[in-house]
């Protein structure tokens, strides 16, 4: 045990910094800088302070760890935090990405610093939130508390349908959410509690685990986001500065998947076996469809953010296959396209603070001039096809394992889509990179400058550390999942017998 | 019976004494002292502080005076503080206004003292006589104060609409009333829940009545339509005055009416409120969406706000009532806090009303717009915003008593009414700046801020408020 709340500390530490840069004084050069400073200065140590928690924790144990509990609201909903080896590796990922988001705004965002950088380090703070919360009413305040800030982010700073954007994301999300928080009371009165630990334990009469399970599934698969609801992705992607389309892909899609990973499959496992057609199909339709939309798109966010919307396909159907590489596959696979989508929206921010736009057709011939950039921007677009040796190959990979053992047809059928990632990645890379350098505008055009290496250069290293090397990951996870996975078996066993015994 | 009886039993009502005889005095002291219209007001002020200051002090228990007809127990000592400060707050709001726009007359806060009067009888009353002798008295009093700009047309009319429609639902209520009594042959609330065990179809007519008249004190849908003309005709302090203290007391009313009068025919009753409330919340939610003017559309969003509060009635078991009072607890101090900000628009000594006047406030004064962005994203429910709390408590009552329709329109409808509001929010934050307003007083300032405080801190500490509800609430069962 540590002598010190080392999770409320990491989640907020960010808040901490916000109320500091609110009280530095209004616009002006120095401010700005300051705002800056001070923001990446947070970022950094509490991605330090989370780096301890990898270290301090016992990957040999399935229990929640670091927990701490205090009293809250009246009754029983208590402030209870913790974290197993399926939350952390989103925590780590949100405070990894985090310091790289605030050096990528560095020059980019030049109006309303102090702001920006106040929004940026509250999402933080609600994100990591999100991944402890140990209590259901906790986990829904930091949850939809994440949509005032990013509400902000796209409506302050963003393109020009920046409104249309901002509106859609919201309300989508609010509408899925809000179904959510019915089924989170009506599991309170049904088990007396929110505190997440008891509920997993808990086993919920068959009809409420319907219902919940839809609830969630609204709220979970609006976040993630699932087709037939995952319009508004494009369009917040799109018109979201840089480093808010970074959060977006990297980690505000992500706590749809660990909604699942938490709440549906474990709470409702009889709910997760009706169900699990209809993910799959939705999965499928994902895969393929938005990769077709994919390959016709004309703006370089908007091709990432459909292929965001294939990948994200793979991750649900490798959760509710719920096979153990299916599961371990869902969260490296999260991780993986954390750090790769992530990177690309890096990546289409570096030209687009060079040229202002994102069309396709407005760039060629790159590698003339930035030779640097075409080798970074390669490593992520060859990890996003799910080439062998990045780590998307690994999470594709293990998701297509665990649902080929399940069902046969999707696994195949999913198995299209990684052809067709090939073709719009690979067709965006030819357009941008190769070719001839002829638009005169790109004959000045420069190469990466320090503070882009440095936020690319991890990010690369990275792809290509887990792509051979995906042990650290799948370690940390393993033994949470192997738990999740017997839990489920015995679940669903025990309504088998049952039923059975009824026959 | 010797005389020191007597007095101690006039304990419970002994707030509603200071406030009376405080009014009477503070009445004749501006009727002979002509310039005295300020000092009135922080008077006012200090006569409503001190009438909370007694109702602390009292025994925190259940207090009968004058044959059960008047009652204090937590229930009522709870709604009485959340009255208070919203007259007390309300007046405060005032004084800039008045002074600026030479309308500084004594007769305004002692109005206010009288109508608050009648509230703190009304949340206490334990039969119907009781029950419409507060009404009345605070009734009455709102409709001057609606008018009291007697030179606007606009504030006149208001006035004139309020009294008409007013008195048609006192009308009502009172025939609901006299129905009530001809079929139980009591006016107490014991003595109705006694005999209303037996049901019977004069007495549902009456209690339909009755509710017909809580509704529009509370401007719940269908008895809603002079909500937006009287919040945007009477002047702005006014209007904020109408939207706190006076909606509390009549949803004290309607829950005491309905737990304890008729605690037997629960399904009967049950259906009204249902549909009451979803009414109301999407007539709230969607009606607002069109608003310019952002008095109106705090009045479509105060009529989705009752709607929401009715949710938790709509349950009719304790968490309900602990919802309903966590709710107006919260929407008192949002409510409060938007107006102070709708009344610091002021632009070349004028008032603005406009949405559009708020345009690009974030640059012009990032702190109030700051404040008003979360006391607009707090009524909007968005969690980790107080608003998020108080609807939380009504519907977790309602999926207690498994009103599962209920709660999936209302939640819906919540959404709906998150658009407006974030309309408002897109206007101050992503728009071009407009001429900036004139510096806020500070009366205003510190209003705002402990209501913006209050809201965006709710969350750290929400204990004390749930467990003081939790403690009203059980008191009435």
């Amino acid at each position: 045990m540590l002598s010190w709340p080392i999770l409320s500390v990491t989640t907020f530490l960010p808040l901490a910094g916000a109320l500091f840069i609110m009280m530095l004084g209004s616009e002006g050069e120095a401010e700005k800088r300051n705002a800056r400073w001070v923001a990446l200065w947070t970022t950094l140590i509490t991605f330090a302070i989370s780096l301890v928690l990898v270290w301090r924790f016992d990957a040999g144990s399935a229990e929640f760890q670091f927990v701490e509990r205090r009293p809250w609201l009246a009754g029983t909903i208590n402030y209870h935090m913790g974290v197993d080896g399926i939350s952390l590796p989103f925590v780590i990922l949100t405070t990894a990405l985090m310091p790289l988001c605030i050096i990528a705004s560095w020059g980019a965002i030049q109006t309303r610093v102090k702001e920006y950088m106040i929004a940026f380090l509250v999402l933080e703070t609600l994100m990591v939130g999100t991944f402890c919360a140990l209590d259901l009413v906790l986990f829904y305040l930091f949850f939809e508390g994440g949509l005032i800030p990013m509400f902000l982010i796209i409506g302050v700073w963003g393109g020009p349908r920046r409104v249309y954007a901002s509106f859609k994301f919201f309300l989508y999300t609010l509408l899925g959410s809000v179904l959510m928080l019915l089924a989170i009371m009506a599991m309170y009165w049904n088990a007396g509690t929110t505190d997440i630990p008891t509920l997993l334990k808990h086993g919920f009469p068959a009809s409420l685990q319907t219902w919940a399970w839809l609830a969630f599934f609204a709220s979970f698969a609006v976040k993630m986001p699932m087709w037939p609801v995952h319009t508004w992705l494009p369009d917040a992607h799109v018109e979201a500065p840089t480093a808010g389309s970074v959060i977006l892909a990297a980690i505000l899609l992500k706590m749809g998947g660990y909604g699942f990973l938490r709440f549906s499959l474990p709470m409702f496992p009889l709910a997760s076996q009706e169900f699990a057609p209809l993910i799959f199909t939705l999965s499928v339709i994902a895969i393929v469809y938005t990769s077709l939309v994919a390959l016709v798109q004309e703006d370089m966010k908007k091709l990432i953010a459909y292929s965001s919307v294939a990948h994200m396909g793979f991750v649900t159907m490798g959760i509710f296959a719920a096979t153990t590489q299916g599961i371990a596959g869902g969260i490296f696979q999260m991780v993986s396209h954390g750090i790769v989508s992530g990177a690309l929206f890096l990546s289409v921010g570096v030209v687009y603070d060079r040229l202002h736009t994102r069309e396709i057709s407005a760039y060629g011939g790159l590698v003339n001039r930035m030779p640097l950039y075409a080798a970074a921007f390669m490593v992520f677009t060859l990890a996003n096809v799910g080439l062998p040796g990045t780590s998307g190959f690994v999470g594709e990979f293990l998701t297509l394992i665990g649902t080929f053992r399940v069902s046969i047809w999707t696994a195949t059928l999913a198995t299209l889509g990684v052809i067709l990632s090939a073709g719009y990645a690979l067709w965006l890379y030819r357009k941008v990179i190769f070719g001839a350098l002829t638009k005169p505008k790109l004959a000045a055009i420069k190469d990466l400058d320090y503070r882009e290496m440095i936020t690319l250069g991890p990010l690369a290293a990275l792809t290509i550390l887990f792509g051979v090397f995906p042990k650290p990951i799948i370690d940390m996870s393993a033994v949470s999942v192997a738990q999740l996975i017997s839990q489920y078996q015995a679940a669903i066993g025990a309504a088998k017998t049952a039923a059975m015994l009824v026959k | 019976m010797n005389e020191a009886f007597v007095v101690r039993d006039l304990y419970p009502v002994l707030p509603e004494l200071v406030l009376a005889v405080g009014a009477m005095a503070l009445l004749m002291l501006g009727a002979f002292q002509e310039r005295a219209a300020t000092a009135i007001n922080w008077l006012a002020i200090l006569l409503l502080i001190a009438a909370g200051a007694v109702i602390f002090w009292l025994p925190a228990e259940r207090l009968e005076a004058f044959g059960g007809s008047f009652v204090l127990e937590p229930y009522a000592r709870f709604l009485k503080l959340l009255a208070l400060t919203g007259s007390a707050t309300a007046i405060l709001m005032s004084l800039d206004y008045l002074a600026r726009e030479g309308q500084n007359r004594f007769e305004y806060p002692i109005l206010i003292l009288l109508s608050t009067a009648g509230m703190l009888m009304l949340i206490s009353a334990g039969d119907l006589i009781a029950l419409y002798l507060g009404l009345e008295l605070m009734s009455l009093s709102l409709y001057v104060v609606a008018a009291i700009n007697r030179d606007s047309v606009r504030s006149t009319e208001a006035g004139l609409k309020y009294f008409v429609l007013g008195a048609l639902s006192s009308g009502m209520l009172l025939y609901g009333a006299s129905l009530v009594y001809g079929f139980t042959g009591t006016v107490s609330f014991a003595g109705i829940a006694k005999a209303s065990a037996n049901g019977g179809l004069g007495l549902i007519f009456g209690l339909v009545f009755l509710f017909a008249g809580f509704c529009f004190k509370v401007s719940a849908v269908p008895f809603h339509m002079w909500t937006p003309d009287v919040y945007e005709g009477a002047p702005t302090p006014i209007t904020a005055f109408f939207a706190a203290a006076p909606k509390v007391a009549g949803i004290a009313m309607f829950m005491r009416v309905a737990i304890d009068a008729f605690p037997d025919i629960v399904p009967q009753w049950q259906q009204i409120v249902v549909f009451v409330s979803i009414a109301s919340m999407v007539l709230g939610a969607f009606a607002a969406i069109g608003q310019r003017n952002i008095k109106r559309l705090m009045a479509y969003s105060s009529i989705g706000h009752m709607g929401f509060a009715l949710v938790g009635l709509a349950a009719g078991t304790p968490e309900g009532v602990q919802g309903v009072l966590v709710y107006m607890a919260i929407y008192v101090a949002m409510t409060l806090g938007t107006f102070a900000c709708i009344l610091s628009m002021r632009r070349d000594g004028r008032m603005v009303e406009e949405i559009g006047d708020l345009a690009g406030l974030a640059r012009t004064n990032p702190t109030m717009a700051f404040f008003l962005a979360m006391l607009l994203f707090s009524l909007a429910g968005i969690p980790p915003l107080a608003g998020f709390f108080a609807k939380f408590y009504v519907f977790l009552a309602a999926i207690k008593a498994g009103l599962f329709a209920l709660a999936v329109i209302g939640v819906l409808a919540s959404v709906v009414g998150a658009y407006y509001y974030l309309a408002i929010i897109k206007i101050m934050y992503f728009d071009e700046p407009a001429k900036p307003f004139e510096p806020m007083p500070y009366q205003l300032k510190a209003v705002l801020a402990v209501s913006g405080l209050f809201n965006l801190l709710f969350f750290v500490y929400p204990g004390p408020l749930v467990e003081a509800a939790n403690a009203a609430a059980k008191s009435l069962f």
